[in-house]
């Protein structure tokens, strides 16, 4: 029955199935080299060909995943951020008196200092790990060990920038 | 060829490509924005203006501009068809996104022409 609607739904939008997985940025589901499995319990996934509607609270991510699904959350981020980031941009260039009250918030307010720490945050982390997506273009990294010790690199490198870039703010 | 309402005239190589020279010029325009931010602690209006009025700075800027836009509509365009499944919703959330991406980028062209 799972079955028979999964092909019902690979036959109505033929183009969205199968050639849209290759357009997107991977979300990676590999196990590490230590790992039995990435899959926690052994729930029938699909008995169709490709796993069609995973089950994601049945998937323990590996660090790779972790990366990527967090690359996509700053990048969504970011956008809600530039609003924060024209304002700024606008204001400043405005007057000398915008220019005091951009310098002023981010030299006194709570807020303004929290929301530009986030931001900074979530530019440093989707910085390295977009830079990281470039180096695996190029074709490194691209193993099941690559990918992994990659993805411990990503998460050092931008935690160390988070804690700088909170230095810098406060 | 991935005949779709909400990417007219673009397929995955094109995607793919756009992502990636998008990136490296914001990487280069983040590097450049956080290094002058760090070597001017005490940064006046007279330098910041400054700064914006070079003819490479505006174009640099809005080279950057462009390339946020572009590079958020690939990325959001990924993330939307990937997670919104019901398609009025998908479509408004991409609309959103394509009217305001469209606003920053003639609100920064006003703003970097204005200085």
């Amino acid at each position: 029955m799972a079955a028979r609607r999964a092909i019902h739904r690979l036959s109505r939008r033929p183009d969205l199935m199968i050639i849209e997985s290759y357009q997107k940025l991977p979300v990676v589901y590999s196990c590490g080299p230590g790992e039995k499995s990435a899959v926690k319990s052994q729930r029938p996934l699909s008995t169709a060909k490709r796993p069609v509607n995973l089950d994601l609270s049945s998937i323990q991510f590996p660090l790779p995943a972790l990366v990527s699904i967090s690359h996509r959350v700053s990048g969504i981020l970011l956008f809600i951020g530039l609003i924060f980031l024209m304002w700024a941009f606008q204001v400043s260039l405005s007057s000398p008196a915008g220019f005091d009250t951009v310098r002023e918030a981010m030299a006194h307010g709570f807020l303004a200092r929290l929301v530009l720490w986030g931001l900074l945050s979530a530019l440093g982390f989707h910085f390295v790990a977009g830079v990281r997506h470039l180096i695996m273009d190029m074709g490194h990294g691209e193993t099941l060990e690559g990918g992994q010790l990659g993805a411990q690199l990503t998460i050092i490198i931008s935690a160390l920038l988070v804690v700088m870039a909170g230095v810098w703010v406060w | 060829m991935v005949i779709n309402i909400m990417n007219p005239g673009r397929n995955g190589v094109a995607d793919w490509i756009i992502q990636r020279a998008s990136a490296v010029i914001l990487g280069l325009y983040t590097i450049f924005m956080v290094a002058y931010l760090l070597f001017h602690p005490d940064l006046d209006y007279t330098a910041w203006s400054g700064l914006f009025s070079h003819i490479w700075m505006k174009v640099f800027t809005l080279l950057a501009l462009v390339s946020v836009a572009a590079h958020a509509w690939v990325g959001l365009w990924i993330v939307a068809t990937d997670y919104i499944k019901p398609a009025a919703i998908r479509f408004g959330a991409l609309l959103f996104v394509i009217l305001a991406l469209f606003v920053f980028v003639v609100w920064g062209v006003q703003v970097i022409w204005g200085v």
